[in-house]
């Protein structure tokens, strides 16, 4: 619903009261909803007086652990926007037959599968992604922290600055209706007027600061604060994907900065660089953004895959087969995924050397991930295998992306892809390695670590309900999908013509409605653990007997992580470590130097955030005035030496006390 | 190294954990020396030199042979750069810096090598549309202006 271009004023510049969508009742009654919710959580935290408490722990903490942490929550927070999102468009491809049009109109419709698109890639999957190796590649390194613990707390903020300026879009303006990668001329500001895609734009590009500078402080992290003895090729394999692909984002993303940065040029400043007059080519854009997108995929997959590497290994009580080879084809991938971009538009207009060359590379690069599919195969074999929930999403994981990365290797042939280019089955496919692939990898990671993270286990039962539930209904939503693929059923339709596909449509929503129960069940797992809490304490640090050195401290860790940093002297330190009978060191602590908790990063965060309103809404003055604080600020914290302490050693005796304790007490 | 000192901070992260093999002093990278930045500095100017002279004094008849003659001297100040500002060489960080520096190079080679490549088959491939239609994708002309 775009209003008539009204003047802008100079307060407000073109955000008006027409800008909040009294209009539609579906928005209406979901805002009411996320008020009510709102006032609760905020009544909840100053009723238990928790606002100091939420401060100082949480929010300003630059505790690689806590951040994790709370990268994780942004995730499950953001998973279900953009499974509402879901939702609503299976309902809408479920009933929008033969002349009826739904309960959607086009351009709300448009803006939920743009906004379900870069929720589910920018806010869920990168943050979950993130938060696993900001929690997990320190305490499996033998580090305190990462290399920058403050850049680290300012990562996270600016992700979440994204997300709040997207989560705004709902209620104030609107989205881009433009798909989650915005292609011009669609994206230009002849074709989107309003406010939607300068909305996607700021929200990347705040929250791609975030991203890039995580990278950086991960690459930092693992290149230089390994634990003495961890050589490169000692360094758990989930560190190695977590290596590469931070490598690809500091790669990659300058380019999604620096195409989202053109693109704004020619909505602010009337530039041409992707317009299709004055000599612009919109081709550029697709061309740009997919050389960042391609590596994208793989920084969602790597760390996936190293997590079931991890899985794998622990649970079937075995050292990973083919560790080696396993490194060299992660770093083959991290190569390779830049050489395949155009398989993204063969479509476009390119010659047959072209197409061939891509449609080639493309193949090749399921070489290295089927020699990972193997190794995992082979180190289950004569493993003793136990079929705990991560384990079992392994294996489904094995399967389910087995047939994505055939049907991805189908896509990859182009005379092939030009029969089914923007139809539904690329949807179900790239649903079919993202949620097979990355999806299942983040929950056996769940699974794998949270007891190390809080100090007791995920309940069983829900687990395996919330398995089978996301499990089959990923099967039941996305098959119907290949099938209208193959039949020539394109993507992003709200309404079709024919009443023969609807009943594969139905299909489709049914299998929506089991992943929402898959979901219901996730939540109702983390609830009915914190309420067993007791029942499922994990006292030992080591509850899978682990082989990695993250299982070697307690669970939850302490802030140092390590009263003393660990030697290194194989493959799968904390087993070797526990095969040589390893004795935990009772005394001799020493003060730990540790970096101090700090606001800076939510103050520049909140002014990024700010800048970022005022420049989609055109409200010039406050663009400069918060950008000019978002500089001083920044400048402000530079001064600011106070920002390291040490935790006094009798404060190490006492929890290292503790934790002997409750070892004893197990005993 | 069982009592090594705390380390996990920022500032003094350098001395901790790193490579086994790893034997340089705390920041693993050199700092230059006067006759080294002397020398950048004067192949810096040289390099500036030649190129601004070719084109002012109207060396070449084609702008395209001057365009790639000042292109290939920009290619060597940056190496020029990086040897003796940057202080990259092999050894620095173990090998770091030069590992990056390549992969660095590998892919700015794909991205713009690429680029070239596709956005040049995609202009030989386009269709001739009339002239007064201007919803075209893209015109030939358009094509070679941008690039």
């Amino acid at each position: 619903m775009t209003p008539s271009p009204a003047p802008e004023s100079l307060l407000f510049g073109r955000l008006s009261l027409e800008a909040i969508p009294l209009h539609e009742p579906i928005l209406l009654i979901t805002f009411a909803a996320v008020a009510v919710g709102g006032v609760a959580t905020l009544g909840a935290i100053t009723y238990f007086r928790l606002w100091g408490w939420l401060w100082r722990d949480w929010l300003t903490s630059i505790d690689h652990k806590k951040i994790g942490i709370m990268y994780m929550i942004l995730g499950v927070v953001m998973l279900l926007r953009g499974f509402a999102d879901a939702l609503m468009m299976r309902a809408q491809q479920a009933i929008a037959f033969a002349g009826f049009e739904g309960y959607l109109p086009p351009h709300h419709y448009d803006q939920i599968f743009t906004a379900h698109g870069v929720i589910m890639i920018f806010f869920v999957a990168m943050p979950m992604v993130t938060g696993f190796m900001n929690y997990i590649v320190p305490l499996q390194i033998g580090a305190r922290d990462v290399a920058f613990p403050f850049l680290n707390n300012f990562s996270f903020w600016m992700t979440t600055g994204g997300a709040v300026l997207v989560m705004t879009s709902l209620f104030v303006g609107e989205f881009a209706a433009t798909g989650w990668l915005a292609y011009p001329p669609l994206s230009g500001i002849a074709y989107s007027p309003w406010v939607g895609v300068d909305y996607y734009i700021w929200a990347l590009q705040i929250a791609g600061v975030g991203t890039l500078l995580s990278g950086v402080n991960l690459i930092a992290t693992i290149v230089k604060m390994r634990a003495p003895g961890m050589t490169m090729m000692r360094m758990p394999v989930f560190t190695w994907t977590a290596l590469c692909t931070n490598v690809l984002i500091v790669a990659s993303f300058p380019v999604l900065t620096a195409v989202l940065a053109l693109l704004s040029l020619d909505r602010y400043l009337g530039t041409a660089f992707f317009t299709n007059d004055m000599g612009g080519s919109p081709m550029m854009y697709v061309n740009l953004i997919w050389i960042w997108g391609h590596p994208e995929v793989y920084i969602l997959i790597l760390p996936a895959f190293g997590i079931f590497s991890e899985v794998v290994s622990t649970y079937c009580g075995k050292r990973l087969f083919g560790y080696a080879s396993m490194v060299y084809a992660t770093v083959v991938i991290t190569i390779l995924s830049y050489l395949v971009w155009l398989h993204h538009f063969f479509t476009m207009g390119s010659g047959a050397s072209v197409n061939s060359f891509f449609g080639i590379t493309t193949m090749i690069i399921s070489i290295p991930t089927g020699a990972k599919i193997f190794n995992w195969l082979f180190t289950m074999y004569r493993g003793r295998i136990r079929f705990e929930l991560p384990m079992m999403w392994t294996v489904a994981f094995m399967l389910t992306f087995v047939i994505g990365g055939m049907t991805g290797v189908l896509l990859a042939v182009p005379p092939a892809d030009f029969v089914l280019h923007n139809s539904l089955f690329l949807i179900a496919h790239f649903h079919n390695v993202i949620i097979g692939g990355v999806l299942f990898g983040l929950f056996a990671g769940i699974n794998y670590w949270f007891p190390k993270a809080f100090g007791f286990k995920l309940d069983e039962f829900w687990g395996k309900i919330s398995f089978w539930c996301w499990v089959v209904g990923f099967y039941v939503a996305f098959m119907p999908l290949y099938i209208l693929g193959l039949m020539g059923v394109t993507r992003r339709m709200s309404k079709f013509d024919d009443p023969s596909l609807q009943i594969w449509f139905v299909i489709a929503a049914f299998g929506a409605v089991l992943i929402a129960a898959g979901i219901g069940a996730f939540l109702m797992q983390i609830f009915v653990s914190v309420l067993r809490r007791e029942k499922l304490k994990d006292v030992t640090g080591d509850p899978w007997n682990g082989r990695t050195l993250e299982w070697a401290t307690s669970s939850p860790p302490p802030a140092y992580n390590f009263a003393f940093t660990p030697v290194v002297h194989d493959l799968d330190a904390w087993n070797d470590m526990k095969r040589r009978g390893y004795v935990r060191p009772t005394s001799g602590f020493i003060p730990i130097h540790m970096p101090k908790n700090t606001g800076a990063g939510v103050v520049l965060s909140a002014l990024s955030v700010i800048c970022g309103f005022a420049l989609i809404w055109h409200i010039w003055w406050l663009a400069i005035a918060s950008l000019l604080a978002l500089i001083v600020s920044a400048i402000v914290h530079t001064f600011n030496y106070d920002r390291d302490f040490h935790i006094p050693a009798s404060e190490v005796i006492a929890s290292e006390r503790a934790r002997t304790k409750l070892l004893e007490g197990r005993a | 190294m069982s009592s090594a000192p705390p380390a996990a901070h920022g500032h003094d992260a350098a001395g901790h954990g790193h490579d086994a093999h790893h034997d340089h002093d705390e920041h693993g990278a050199s700092h230059g020396t006067f006759g080294g930045y002397l020398a950048g500095f004067l192949l810096s100017i040289l390099l500036t030199a030649i190129p601004f002279w070719l084109i002012m004094g109207d060396v070449f008849r084609s702008p395209t042979t001057a365009a790639i003659v000042v292109l290939v001297f920009a290619a060597i100040q940056i190496v020029v750069h990086m040897v003796y500002f940057l202080h990259m060489n092999s050894k620095s960080e173990s090998g770091w810096t030069m590992l990056a520096l390549i992969f660095t190079v590998v892919v700015v080679v794909i991205t713009l090598a690429g680029s070239f490549w596709v956005m040049h088959h995609l202009n030989a491939n386009m269709m001739p549309m009339a002239p007064h239609d201007d919803t075209m994708p893209m015109s030939p002309e358009g094509m070679r202006q941008m690039r």
